[in-house]
């Protein structure tokens, strides 16, 4: 094959969907495993691995985001699924659920409106203009969710899928040593301020260290996305 | 397989139509979860009338295996950063520092207050 016939070869594959739909699947099989090599020490997490290797893929080639995305789109769309999808855990441990119903209101409000409030209050006092704000409020929702929610209020939703994930990994991160130093040792307390702090990568990261903690972070993170998407129209 | 696939799409597609007609704040996928769940607590209400595949355990295969990938599924977002270095970087002190401290605050708060309560409360 000449330079010639491997540049059409790349034209033609890079318009499929096929061809980014195959790297970001097989860039976080990668990385998923080099996580469970390194024990799932939570710097090496998954998410900021694979968006590091498959970001810089797309830039190297020069590749149009929308590009990429309209065949990465088949795999953003099952998060509405996967939320769905959480319903399952939470009925199968519904009675361990209902009996800690009151610890979870309580830090669902008090965790929602912590999360809110700081963010907001810190983005302002640091001269952040009025649209950046409301991009980073949601911050802690599931990405459909804050984008919905930025895009009705005048925020940008494509900078607000970039915070929330940035704000999931990097709670993901810190949620283990944090409340280790805390010596929170609930695992159900444990699991339920991933999921408000940290959403669906908190969330993951919670069924990585113990199912029990995983369910009460999907429950945080459904409940989180409801009070949020009522709060922040209330606040800003 | 496929049955729980359409089922929880079904789910999704109730609770998006829900928060479309009615202008609820919230958000359709939230819906569907809470749909989820009623849809279980029917299966074991009338589970000799239910199709093989839902009470199997088929289903809840299903849920798991969505749910066990979570993180691939946030991925193609997240490459969107790309996207935004330019915004990220003009506005970095602000959005580095809300994203860090109000992260840490809302973990350890609400960590600390489900704990207490749960501890006053058993």
């Amino acid at each position: 094959m000449n330079h010639d016939d491997v540049f059409a070869l790349w034209v033609y594959l890079a318009r499929t969907p096929l061809l980014w739909l195959t790297v970001t699947i097989l860039a976080y099989c990668l990385c998923d495993r080099i996580s469970a090599a390194l024990n799932r020490t939570p710097l090496a997490n998954p998410v900021l691995m694979s968006m590091c290797l498959v970001g810089l893929l797309v830039r190297v080639s020069g590749t149009p985001y929308p590009t990429y995305f309209d065949g990465a789109q088949f795999i953003h769309f099952l998060l509405g699924p996967a939320t769905v999808a959480l319903g399952i855990p939470l009925y199968q441990n519904r009675q361990l659920v209902m009996r800690a119903i009151l610890p979870m209101l309580c830090a669902l409000l008090a965790g929602s409106a912590t999360a809110l409030v700081s963010a907001v209050t810190i983005a302002r006092l640091l001269g952040a203009a009025p649209s950046i704000v409301v991009s980073i409020a949601p911050k802690s929702v599931t990405a459909a969710v804050a984008m919905g929610i930025s895009g009705r209020l005048g925020g940008d939703p494509g900078l607000t899928a970039v915070l929330v994930i940035l704000t999931g990994i990097m709670g993901a991160i810190i949620v283990t040593p944090l409340l280790n130093g805390l010596r929170i040792t609930d695992k159900r307390a444990r699991g339920f301020a991933a999921g408000l702090a940290a959403h669906g990568i908190g969330t993951a990261r919670a069924f990585q260290v113990d199912p029990l903690a995983g369910t009460f972070a999907g429950i945080a993170m459904g409940l989180n996305a409801l009070l949020t998407a009522i709060l922040v129209p209330l606040l800003l | 397989m496929v049955l729980s696939l359409g089922l929880i799409l079904l789910c999704q597609l109730v609770g998006e139509a829900i928060a479309h007609g009615t202008g609820l704040a919230v958000p359709g996928p939230v819906i569907g979860l809470v749909l989820c769940v009623l849809l279980l607590l029917v299966r074991d209400r009338f589970s000799r009338r239910m199709p093989v595949e839902l009470t199997d355990g088929t289903f809840e295969q299903t849920g798991r295996g969505i749910l066990s990938h979570l993180s691939l599924l946030f991925i193609p977002a997240g490459v969107g950063v790309i996207q935004r270095f330019d915004v990220l970087a003009g506005n970095a002190l602000a959005i580095v520092a809300a994203l860090v401290v109000s992260t840490v605050l809302s973990l350890a708060v609400t960590a600390w207050v489900f704990s207490i309560v749960a501890g006053r409360a058993e």
